[in-house]
């Protein structure tokens, strides 16, 4: 139960905080709010995926979720993952395959790769589909973001194979 | 192409890492919202709810004393002066018809009045509290409606004008109007066995990039504006900010930090005079990011066009006659209305090989959206057309559509009338192509898709009924005596270089491709390039990304500014090994004489230019500007599957080749070509406006207005086909806008492979697919 009507306590990419917030403020808005820009306002209507973070996991819409319904919960964005002398593999992958065009969709499409290689084991196109088709990206047609990805989750699926 | 030339390269013609990919995938701050800083004011717009109507009268009080309010901008209180929010060249073949705010309102969602609040929440409150009394006036929805006798005048304001000395007669709606004639087309049309003549229909589209338009205004110390903002056209918009708001270029500073797409939307400065006026008055800082909404309502569309297009074949193949109409709906203002039509012709008319043409284009106001720059320009929705037609032709000679293609298609060597007589508002300039690899296009991409198996419709039966179609393409590289880009170059201790430009990258990856150039140029490595773009304080001119200039125009700034470097480090170097310059040659980032026994580095002559002797900043600049807009070419083709019960069309495969000369970058060439195509099968298939009976768009969100997902996607191959032209950087055109300009007729083609219905109007969706279905004659 929240004590406090106006604060809300989850564990943002590790730490437990607390912040003030108001109780129709949405999460992305208190993101950034806070210094966690990575998360993008694209459509603020959980229809492009730019604002993609994890809660517990899965894959959200941070312009949808009240910032109240974050209570309790993990939280994670992408400034949890990969810095500048080491990005995560799938960072990696798509800046060596020239896959980053303006860029605003792709912490989202990193976010939805990180809940998809957590939860799943086996990575068959369809399910690649399932896990990314929320995330539009206008600039790649695609092309170069998939095969990042397919290169990322073959090796991956090798290593589970051995 | 000239492999000899290109073996050598070491830093264009590979696929560099993107200068800026990994801040973007860490998600650091890059785009203007991540700037924005915490006390600043949110601003808001009232939106007109009325496609066609008079302000009366209005009262701001109420809002004035909403809680968190700090200004309300509207009419009454900002300055009145005409100029256009369409970022060209100066002055700009665009009517001033457009006012900070006006006592008219012309399509649903434009400008009333604009609320500067502490939040968003109190912004969107006072905006309830304005009280406006519209003499609602009768609208224009359609270019029939906008030509009739005693059509209501959209544009009866008195100070409206047009710059340049061009047709502009808003009195009749009339935007402006542009033609050419060259040879003799009635007798071409009388030379001809077959003839064509119809009518083809393209409809409104957004751009959509996933960042929606933002801008940024603040006073810094000295009281100077900086306005960072989300644009294509950064130095237009500080012109634009300063005419708008009558205050001198000086006093203003405008940044473009990293940029959420474009595809030609932020070639228009909407937002800017608006925080600009916000950040005087109040001294805060003003942001305004539009809703997805109003980005669809507000932000600008691709020109809907019809077009009439006659032509005439023999039957030896020879094409005797072009003849093509255009009606453009410029929507409720007329930036780029001309210009776009005049792509229509001098982007699309030269492909094939043809004396007698005759091209007329009509521009005309309407109570919609406003149509602007829109990746492809014009060429994008006269293509559908043109290809259509020329498939037609071909069928009709019973030649080969890539025979056809192939045997019409110019060459180098080879000019185009068309070419001088239609420009940008003026006259065009003579050209002959440099470099055409069309043929190789179309023969790789024929073999990619198996052209081969391609069967008449006539033999297809089943419900599902498969078609291959092709479409050739064309478009240019920048606009010759206009464009300008500029590049300056300076050296620091450790053979690093600071490369300022003014040409802007909004992710499309210029500050790289440029990076390169100016790498090759200096005998070094691209990641020895400290790229800063687009800051009118700190960054030469540039016209900003726009008409397929960047690798091109500004391309050549960069290669200029290099070589002004180069041969001061060689001046420099010269001196301290005491040797002559000629004895001298650069290679790796070192200076060294021709047996390498005597080398410097550059950071040795950077010290010792900067601390050491005869002291002095070594720094390099140029400018260009160009006499030739060398066109790209390409050819697409698709492989469609259509189910002739409901309609459906679906995109099996997608093969896009193109020509850009030489590909600086090839990653990012193909990145560019496969964004562009997938954008143009969706605004082939689903992407349209719709419209209420009040001219209000209904689908403004991603739910309603579909853009393609990674679910959508066709397998899409990307075939680089190089040329070299030798006016281009290391033999470079272009290759940013073209690839959009495939899909409609590529499909339309395919679809006709499949089933024999012939499309003429799109997105193709299945009602119109199956009613053209059931048209077609056993
Ligand atoms: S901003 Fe959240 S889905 Fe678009
Ligand atoms: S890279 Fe621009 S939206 Fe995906």
């Amino acid at each position: 139960m929240k004590i406090n009507p106006k604060t809300v306590t989850f564990t943002i990419n590790g730490e437990n905080k607390t912040f003030i917030t108001e109780p129709d403020e949405k999460l992305l808005t208190l993101l950034r709010r806070e210094g966690y820009k990575g998360a993008k306002f694209g459509c603020g209507q959980g229809n492009c995926g730019s604002c993609t973070v994890l809660m517990d996991g899965h894959a959200i819409y941070s312009c949808l979720l009240y910032a109240m319904q974050a209570e309790g919960r993990e939280i994670r964005t992408i400034e949890s993952v990969g810095t500048h002398d080491k990005p995560s593999e799938f960072q990696q992958e798509l800046i060596d395959g020239g896959a980053v065009q303006c860029g605003y969709c792709i912490p989202g499409m990193i976010m939805s790769a990180t809940a998809l290689m957590e939860n799943e084991t086996e990575f068959d196109d369809e399910t690649v589909r399932e896990y990314m088709d929320g995330n539009l990206c206008r600039c790649t047609g695609y092309e170069k973001i998939w095969a990042a990805l397919r290169r990322v989750l073959d090796r991956q699926e090798a290593k589970s194979t051995k | 192409m000239s492999p000899a030339r290109t073996a050598n390269f070491k830093q264009v013609s590979h696929s560099v890492t993107k200068v800026d990919a990994k801040q973007l995938a860490l998600g650091k701050d890059s785009y203007v919202g991540d700037f924005a800083p915490p006390n600043a004011l949110i601003v808001k717009m009232l939106g007109s709810p009325h496609p066609h109507a008079r302000i009366i009268s209005m009262d701001v009080s109420r809002a004035e004393k909403m809680p968190g309010v700090k200004l309300v901008l509207w009419h009454g209180n900002v300055p009145r002066i005409p100029h256009t929010s369409a970022g060209q060249g100066y002055p700009e073949p665009s009517p001033y018809d457009t006012f900070i705010f006006d006592t008219k309102v012309r399509h649903v969602g434009d400008r009333v009045a604009a609320v500067a609040a502490e939040t968003e929440e109190q912004a969107m409150a006072a905006l309830a509290k304005i009280r406006v009394k519209y003499e609602i006036l009768r609208p224009v929805f359609t270019i029939d409606e906008a030509m009739a006798e005693g059509a209501p005048v959209i544009h009866d304001e008195p100070d409206a004008y047009v710059p340049i000395p061009i047709p502009y007669e808003p009195e009749n709606n009339l935007v402006a109007k542009v033609g050419c004639q060259t040879g003799d087309f009635e007798k071409g049309m009388k030379e001809a066995d077959f003839t064509f003549d119809d009518i083809y229909e393209t409809p409104y589209a957004q751009h959509c990039p996933i960042e929606p338009y933002t801008s940024l205004a603040e006073v810094d110390s000295a009281g100077r504006l900086v306005i960072t903002t989300s644009t294509q056209v950064p130095f237009h918009c500080r012109r634009i900010v300063a005419q708008a708001l009558g205050i001198p270029v000086q006093k203003i500073r405008v940044i473009k930090p990293r940029i959420g797409g474009g595809f030609g939307s932020k070639q228009e400065v909407l937002l800017e005079d608006i925080v600009a006026l916000v950040a005087l008055r109040t001294g805060r800082p003003a942001f305004w990011q539009l809703t997805r909404e109003e980005n669809f309502r507000y932000g600008r569309t691709r020109h809907p066009i019809r077009f009439r297009l006659r032509m005439g074949v023999k039957k030896d193949g020879t094409i005797t006659a072009i003849g093509m109409d255009c009606w453009n709906n410029t929507g409720a203002y007329g930036g780029h209305g001309l210009t776009v039509v005049s792509c229509c012709g001098s982007k699309v008319l030269p492909l094939y090989r043809c004396e007698n043409i005759h091209f007329d284009a009509k521009v005309l106001y309407t109570n919609l959206p406003c149509g602007g720059a829109y990746r492809g320009f014009g060429a994008t929705q006269a293509f559908f057309a043109f290809e259509s037609t020329i498939d037609k032709m071909a069928e009709a000679i019973g030649m080969d559509p890539c025979e056809f293609r192939r045997m019409n298609h110019i060459r180098v060597g080879e000019g185009s009338p068309i070419f001088a007589a239609l420009g940008e508002g003026k006259e065009g300039v003579p050209m002959t192509i440099g470099s055409c690899a069309l043929t190789e296009c179309i023969d790789q991409g024929a073999e990619a898709i198996g052209w081969a198996q391609r069967t008449d419709w006539r033999e297809k039966t089943g419900r599902y009924r498969r078609g291959i179609g092709v479409a050739c393409l064309m478009q240019g590289s920048s606009i010759p005596h206009i464009d300008m880009g500029g590049a300056t170059i300076k050296i620091n201790e450790d053979g690093s270089f600071n490369l300022l430009v003014g040409a802007t990258d909004l992710g499309t990856g210029s500050d790289t491709i440029l990076a390169q150039i100016a790498a090759e140029e200096l005998c070094t490595a691209t990641d020895k390039m400290i790229v800063y773009s687009s800051d009118t304080d700190m960054t030469p001119y540039d016209v900003g990304a726009y008409a397929s200039s960047t690798t091109y125009l500004s391309g050549e700034a960069a290669r200029k500014a290099a070589a002004d470097a180069k041969s001061q480090i060689l001046k420099t170097a010269a001196e301290m090994l005491d040797l002559a310059i000629e004895d001298l040659h650069c290679a790796d980032g070192h200076i060294l004489n021709a047996d390498g026994s005597k080398k410097v580095s550059y950071g040795d002559v950077a010290c010792y230019a900067l601390y050491l002797k005869n002291q002095y900043q070594i720094i390099g600049t140029g400018s260009h500007f160009t006499v030739k807009s060398p066109p790209p070419f390409a050819a697409h083709f698709t492989e469609v599957e259509v189910d002739t019960w409901t309609g459906l069309v679906k995109v099996l495969n997608y093969v896009s080749t193109i020509d850009c000369g030489t590909p600086i970058n090839p990653a990012l060439c193909e990145g560019q070509t496969e964004g562009g195509t997938l954008n143009g099968i969706s605004y082939a298939l689903t992407e349209e406006y719709l419209f209420n009976q009040n001219g209000k768009m209904l689908n403004a969100s991603f739910a309603d207005y579909h853009i393609f997902s990674m679910r959508d996607k066709p397998p899409l191959k990307t075939i680089l086909v190089p040329s070299y032209e030798d006016t281009g950087p290391f033999g470079a055109k272009s290759v940013s806008e073209i690839c959009i300009n495939g899909p409609a007729p590529a499909i339309a083609n395919a679809i006709y492979n499949a089933t024999g219905a012939r499309l003429y109007e799109f997105p193709f969706t299945p009602e119109r697919v199956l009613n053209a279905i059931r048209s077609v004659k056993a």
